[in-house]
């Protein structure tokens, strides 16, 4: 069977949950090959292997954390030329996406980003897309040269299907070009504790009718009681209330959970973009006319500082 | 010597309206009014900061499209930018992200450059991987979703948040940097900046001008393929209540039945 390259997402060999959804697409397509790049890779390969990659080629060098993007484009180029995979499988983060559109170039092929599902199709992997801001779905492949597509997260539920997972050290010369952008010092971002927002199940998002950084231990109160990680619009961040790292919409996380919960969020187009997928949506606003009644399944026209706790308090109260 | 700027700026149909595909599956820019892609104001504004540092810089801004994609060039070179470059070319129509990186390329290469300087994603494609490519095809370093840049003595530096960290970068020119929309407000043109660019230099370049064959690009050159576009069925209208005081308790009754508590 012809085999499948998995770029794999880690943190010091603890696979994040995309690349275990992603051997589960890719397994339709072939044998999942997994690429492991620095440290960690005989744990990696635990889980790896559980989730079916067949193998697990391996790379662990300074440049990868040294220097910006290029000395992981040159691991999986290495990758590529050893295996002659159907089709090269890359996480959507920020990183994922570079990583594979100059790998994309250096192979001559094609490249399709933010892929929410994929089949095999009689020319190639079918790649599903939800383009403008999910207002419509597209089916997509590429024409020429060996498929390059990167996945969202939360496009499948991981299934486990054991597969020998033997790890094989691959060997990776870096160019002068690999060096050219160093990392200067790197600070990692410190947990909330609460589940990951692009891997959330449930997300509950404040916008600018939480109306101070004081007031988000509100939504943190809500999301807490639910298992759910905290999101915020655009206006929220800008107003320095929540940090970045969890905006959601067009230029920030993209989430698709089976529930997400908008308060005192009116509904842009730029925020849609970054949820309108979600299974279930429900929303609280004073403004019966805010555009967000538009895409939920449920409403609740009200203030948030009373809906909100009252909520809360009701979960709590239904979950003992 | 002078510091070469080059920024792309992508012109697309306008977010808050109807968007829609066209025929041939490729996007359709007839039905909605198109206008520079808000995040490339940033690119712009970063320049236009970055030249203000320098002894002496030169803004071209850069675009490929059809013959309105003008319009973004005009906004561009009225918020500051010096002179323009417009990449036309009927057989560009339904180009796809490899062929528009190497036609980028090829006319940056044209006009000479120290930095290129791109928006982080255009509001259409939304791939955000163009900055890479070009970077790639370029072989210059890439500097890329930056919240904070700045240039000196030849080198570029800019702070990246990433999803796990924060990482600070540096790389020498000439390189490729892309800015997202924390790098800060991109300034409004003046009156005296809209009638300035009236007079700025646009120049125009299709496919001969670049030596790239029309094979290359276009729909049948393209390294992908759309076979579907379908609309996103309307969502079945949901509940929506008012609070009287039990909005909180029946929003936890729906959420109950829907078994997420
Ligand atoms: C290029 C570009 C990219 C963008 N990217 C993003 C993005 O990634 N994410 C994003 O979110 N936005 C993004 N935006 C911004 C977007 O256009 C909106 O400005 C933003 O989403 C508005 O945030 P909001 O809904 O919190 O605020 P508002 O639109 O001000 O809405 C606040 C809502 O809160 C309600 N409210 C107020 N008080 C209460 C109360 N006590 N109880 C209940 N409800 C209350 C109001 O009725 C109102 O509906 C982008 C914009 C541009 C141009
Ligand atoms: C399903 C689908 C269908 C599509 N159909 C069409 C179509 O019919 N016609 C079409 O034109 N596109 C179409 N596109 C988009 C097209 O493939 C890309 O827009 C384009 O090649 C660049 O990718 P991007 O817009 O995602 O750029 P990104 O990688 O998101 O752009 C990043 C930055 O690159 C620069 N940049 C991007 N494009 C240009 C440009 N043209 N000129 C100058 N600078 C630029 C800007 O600085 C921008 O901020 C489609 C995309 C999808 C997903």
């Amino acid at each position: 069977m012809a085999e499948v390259l998995v770029y794999v997402d880690h943190v010091d060999g603890a696979v994040r949950k995309p690349t275990l959804e992603l051997l589960t697409l890719a397994r339709r397509l072939g044998d999942p090959v997994a690429v492991h790049l620095g440290a960690g890779a005989d744990e990696a390969a635990k889980t790896l292997g559980e989730y079916g990659a067949v193998k697990v080629l391996a790379a662990d060098s300074a440049e990868f954390a040294d220097y910006l993007v290029v000395p992981k484009v040159d691991a999986l180029q290495a990758a590529y030329d050893a295996v002659s995979p159907a089709a090269v499988l890359v996480p959507s983060s920020a990183e994922g996406k570079e990583i594979a559109a100059r790998l994309a170039v250096r192979i001559g092929s094609g490249i399709i980003t933010d892929a929410v599902d994929l089949e095999a199709g009689d020319e190639g992997p079918v790649a599903t897309q939800s383009v403008f801001a999910a207002a419509f779905t597209t089916k997509s492949r590429v024409s020429k040269g060996t498929p390059v597509i990167t996945v969202k997260p939360n496009s499948t539920a991981p299934e486990a299907a054991p597969a020998a997972g033997t790890v094989e050290q691959l060997s990776v010369s870096f160019g002068e070009k690999s060096t050219g952008t160093k990392i200067v010092s790197r600070t990692p971002r410190e947990s909330s504790g609460r589940p990951e927002l692009t891997e959330a199940a449930i997300v509950v998002s404040g916008g600018r009718g939480v109306n101070g950084a004081e007031n988000f231990h509100i939504i943190e109160a809500l999301a807490d009681s639910l298992g759910a990680a905290v999101g915020a619009s655009r206006a929220a961040v800008d107003a320095g209330w929540y940090p970045h790292s969890n905006q959601v919409g067009q230029t920030g996380k993209t989430v698709s959970p089976q529930l997400y919960v908008a308060t005192g969020i009116s509904g842009a187009i730029q925020h849609r973009a970054g949820m309108q997928t979600s299974k279930t949506i429900v929303a609280i606003n004073k403004d019966a006319e805010a555009p967000i009644f538009d895409l939920v399944d449920y409403g609740v026209v009200g203030d948030l500082f009373d809906v909100v706790p009252a909520l809360t308090e009701e979960v709590k109260t239904r979950k003992g | 010597m002078s510091l070469r700027i080059v920024v792309c700026v992508k012109y697309v149909p306008d977010a808050t309206g109807d968007r829609h595909f066209a025929e041939d599956l490729t996007t359709d820019r007839e039905s909605v009014d198109g206008l520079l892609s808000e995040l490339d104001e940033y690119a712009v504004e970063q320049a236009l900061q970055i030249s203000e540092d320098a002894d002496d810089a030169e803004i071209t801004v850069l675009t490929v499209g059809p013959d309105d994609a003008k319009d973004a060039l005009r906004k561009a070179l009225s918020m500051g930018a010096d002179k323009a470059v417009h990449v036309e070319d009927d057989d560009l129509h339904g180009t796809d992200v490899i062929g528009t990186s190497a036609v980028l390329a090829k006319a940056i290469e044209k006009t000479g450059y120290d930095l290129v300087v791109c928006g982080m994603a255009s509001t259409d494609g939304t791939m955000g991987v163009l900055p890479a490519l070009l970077a790639e095809r370029l072989g210059v370093p890439q500097v890329t979703l930056l919240s904070e840049v700045s240039v000196t003595d030849g080198k570029v530096n800019g702070r990246r948040d990433g999803d796990t960290a924060t990482e600070q970068l540096e790389a020498s020119l000439p390189a490729v940097v892309s800015v997202t929309d924390q790098s800060g407000e991109a300034r409004y043109p003046s009156f005296k900046g809209i009638m300035a660019a009236k007079k700025k230099p646009v120049e125009s370049l299709d496919l001969d001008d670049l030596d790239i064959e029309a094979d290359e690009v276009g729909l049948d050159g393209a390294w992908t393929k759309v076979d579907d576009a379908t609309p996103r069925p309307a969502r079945t209208a949901g509940t929506v209540v008012k609070d009287e005081g039990e909005g909180g308790k029946q929003l936890a009754e729906f959420l109950a039945e829907r078994k997420f508590v």
